[in-house]
């Protein structure tokens, strides 16, 4: 049972602050530990870990344990940052009285993810100012698909289409603007509806989940190792990403690290990711605002970083190369020597396509003050990855959550507190300058040796969180093992599931035409979010 | 204005010679798995390796029917490294026409021990034939204008990524007058990905009913050919082949640029000598 000593304080503080009514499970893998309470204490216990110790409620999600231990679980996953280091308070919900307190007042950041749990597990959420449905649509039966006695394969009658009953927008003059689900461009489905009088934006509302998949329960129905090439499907921008979060839940589950070199391959995958995502949106964006000339060059540039990603992974979004204990495939002298060759090219060319962007005073008129997210906005509905550190929200896993072969590399995680379009693209436009950074000083102090170890088997009834700092932010796997090396439960939290929520304040005052950039700025994941 | 005129004349040229010129792929890369039907010896590693159900096997009356899905196959190679007869190559221009063209299959006679003995059926030949006709027809395709509308029906975003890169300099639809355009309205052609949502289900007829005849469906990647990954399951209902009636199948995890050009080329192709009443 070891912990990491930094985290031993706050282990004794709360132990001591809240005496019998909360219980240790267990401490597992140096960074996590686990509590159990009932239902009351969730609200007095997240208070107190907010002020006390400054922890982000970062997941929140439900478990189907009824077989197993004849309730339902709530999961409460606290990351504190400066402890490196999660406290995970778990809550059981009896299935004769199937209702939890809601969090939503004081933590708008959860609004989501708690309705989520009332939609798939069918557990009734109390206190919540809006527990309409949000995962799944209102046409859809009574049911619950993350219960363990709903099957998979179940048949449903087909989507009607019957008309959500948005939140109504009167006044003079104020007028509607329904959009999507299909949208004009080449870009995942989602429904919003724009509530303006004139030009400006009164009022945004968002109709998620259109390409709600069935992800969840898939990873229940699955052998381990076939959930890996799942997880690459989960958000395919991020294809690398939350593959690695999701070895990384395994190999904490069953104890085994990935080997050095394997940690340093992935890392140097997830840069590359990153830099070939924020290229492509820092062309996007300036496609939306009619730049277009800026936008070939990114695209250009972003080919050249998929063409890499092919040679040395043999997919161009880095797909096939993560299993579980490390990676696929190892970096051979002239693979190293064709990411070497990218960097040195990539990085003067990327650098004057930025001066290109700078010199045209139009397109920062366009983004300088747009769609602006106050840092308190985002502070409230805990606002993650680019987004968050362009409104002041100073986080980064990298940094404050080493996983993989960050520790071994020095970056600068850039933060503004301006929050609009342009600093979000500032953000974008320094990360890929660290990116190239941290990719050439792994490849300096590249380790010798395995790149994976073998995890064939994986003992049943272990729980464990595997995170990764992807792109777009922090991604979260959870992970419960059943028998057989298959699943009991796999919670995958995107970022863009906490994002979402951003995009109807920023938008706020700002006018419709406007609209393309400030999502282009913000590029949540739809498939991420629903899943 | 003059960074702008200055690094565009400094790039120069960057358009793929393809389809005149062979696709730009690397050596490592992941395409078309091949079997090698006559020594293979047992599909039951490669099967049991498979996350999609791609390669699969059927035994009845001391034979064993086994099969390659193209249209589930998501290019990860696993097979491969479990079995020596399967190869990854680099081919990725799979498109067909016909669903059944993408699966190929061989029986043999089944051994006591499970293993495979004797090739009693060749698979036919694979999809050489489509790469020359397209060949034959790429000139009179050039000449052509085509609408494209692309519909997300649940993917994951990843065919997305590959199909945004069509409109890059690099590969430059717009050199065959296709261009994507943005109400179904105006276009020829529905270009799908996915595998089908319960929720996309309505959008997505709605957008094809919204289309003028004559009208193309290219299914796209394994989710949008068979469901992929992701099957038949609650909230999917699996290729796009369920919901409307598909022209040309892309195969890929997801497609390449090479391997969506070839496909889109090859549906136009069809064009002119299709006529079904009602389209």
């Amino acid at each position: 049972m070891n912990l990491l000593p930094i985290l031993q304080p706050i282990l004794n503080e709360v132990t001591q602050r809240f005496g019998n009514r909360l219980e240790l499970l267990r401490i597992s893998q140096l960074n996590e530990i686990y509590f159990e309470a009932k239902p009351e204490l969730v609200a007095g216990f997240c208070g107190h870990l907010y002020k006390r110790w400054q922890a982000r409620l970062v997941s929140v999600f439900a478990d189907d344990a009824r077989q197993d231990e004849g309730v339902f679980h709530l999961y409460y996953v606290y990351a504190v940052d400066a402890a490196h280091g999660f406290c995970i308070l778990r809550v059981p919900v009896p299935p004769d009285d199937p209702k939890f307190p809601s969090l939503t007042t004081a933590v708008p950041a959860v609004n989501w993810q708690e309705r989520e749990i009332q939609d798939w597990f069918g557990l009734k959420l109390v206190g919540h100012p809006n527990p309409r449905r949000c995962a799944l649509h209102d046409d859809w039966p009574a049911i619950h698909p993350l219960r363990k006695d709903f099957d998979l394969r179940t048949e449903l009658p087909p989507f009607t289409g019957e008309r959500h009953k948005f939140q109504e927008v009167e006044g003079d003059g104020v007028f509607q603007v329904p959009v999507g689900p299909v949208h004009a461009g080449i870009i995942e489905p989602g429904h919003f509806l724009f509530s303006a009088a004139g030009e400006p934006v009164l009022y945004l509302q968002l109709r998620m989940f259109y390409v709600h998949k069935g992800t969840e329960k898939l990873f229940e129905n699955m052998p381990i190792a076939h959930c890996v090439r799942l997880a690459e499907s989960i958000s395919g921008d991020s294809s690398f990403a939350h593959a690695t979060a999701f070895c990384h839940a395994i190999e904490r589950a069953a104890g085994v690290e990935a080997p050095p070199r394997a940690r340093a391959l992935r890392t140097i995958c997830l840069e590359l990711e990153r830099v070939y995502n924020h290229v492509a949106d820092i062309g996007a964006i300036c496609t939306d605002v009619a730049f277009v000339t800026a936008n070939m060059h990114a695209m250009r540039l972003r080919e050249r970083v998929l063409r890499v990603n092919e040679q040395i992974t043999g997919n161009r979004l880095l797909r096939g190369m993560a299993c579980l204990g490390g990676v696929r495939f190892d970096l051979e002298a002239e693979h190293i020597k064709a990411v070497q060759h990218l960097l040195t090219e990539f990085r003067p060319d990327f650098e004057s396509l930025v001066e290109v962007i700078r010199e045209s005073s139009g397109v920062r008129d366009r983004f300088e003050t747009t769609g602006v997210l106050k840092p308190q906005v985002a502070r409230d509905l805990g606002i993650v990855g680019v987004a968050g550190r362009a409104s002041g929200f100073n986080h980064d896993l990298r940094r404050d959550f080493p996983h993989a072969f960050y520790d071994q590399t020095q970056f600068t995680v850039p933060v503004f507190t301006e929050g609009d379009v342009q600093r979000r693209m500032v953000v974008r436009r320094e990360e890929i300058f660290q990116s190239i950074s941290i990719i050439q000083q792994v490849l300096e102090k590249l380790p010798s040796g395995a790149i994976n170890v073998q995890l064939d088997q994986v003992l049943p009834g272990r729980t464990a969180l595997g995170y990764v700092e992807g792109w777009p932010g922090e991604i979260f796997h959870w992970v419960r093992t059943a028998t057989g090396n298959r699943l009991a439960r796999c919670n995958i939290k995107d970022p863009s599931l906490q994002n979402w929520p951003a995009l109807p304040e920023a938008i706020l005052g700002n006018i419709i035409p406007d609209f393309p950039v400030v999502n282009k700025s913000f590029n949540f994941s739809y498939s991420g979010t629903d899943r | 204005m003059f960074e702008v005129l200055r690094k565009s004349l400094q790039t120069g040229v960057v358009t793929t010679s393809y389809p005149a010129g062979p696709p730009q792929v690397a050596t490592r890369a992941r395409g078309r798995p091949e079997i090698d039907w006559a020594n293979w010896k047992d599909a039951r590693p490669g099967a049991a390796v498979c996350p999609t159900g791609a390669i699969s096997y059927e035994d009845s009356d001391g034979q064993r029917t086994a099969r390659l899905d193209l249209g589930k196959c998501i290019f990860c190679g696993l097979c491969a490294d479990v079995d020596k007869a399967i190869r990854m190559t680099n081919i990725c221009e799979c498109a067909t026409r016909r669903r059944g063209d993408l699966v190929t299959g061989a029986q043999y006679s089944l051994k006591q021990d499970g293993m495979h003995d004797r090739l009693l059926s060749v698979p036919p030949a694979p999809l050489e034939a489509l790469g020359q006709e397209l060949h034959k027809r790429v000139s009179e395709i050039l000449g052509r204008s085509l609408h494209i509308r692309e519909v997300d029906a649940g993917s994951c975003n990843g065919c997305e990524i590959e199909i945004v890169g069509l409109t890059s300099p690099v590969y430059d639809l717009e050199r065959f007058g296709i261009h994507f355009v943005a109400s179904p309205r105006h276009a020829d052609m529905l270009l799908v990905t996915g595998p089908v949502t319960r929720n996309m289900e309505l959008a997505l007829r709605k957008t094809y009913d919204a289309m003028p005849a004559p009208r193309l469906v290219v299914a796209v990647g394994a989710c949008g050919c068979s469901g992929g990954i992701f099957g038949q399951n609650y909230a999917t209902r699996g290729g796009i082949d369920s919901v409307l009636p598909v022209d040309v199948y892309i195969p890929g995890c997801p497609p390449n640029p090479h391997a969506l050009l070839h496909g889109i080329l090859i549906a136009i192709g069809r064009l002119p000598t299709k006529q079904q009443p009602g389209r």
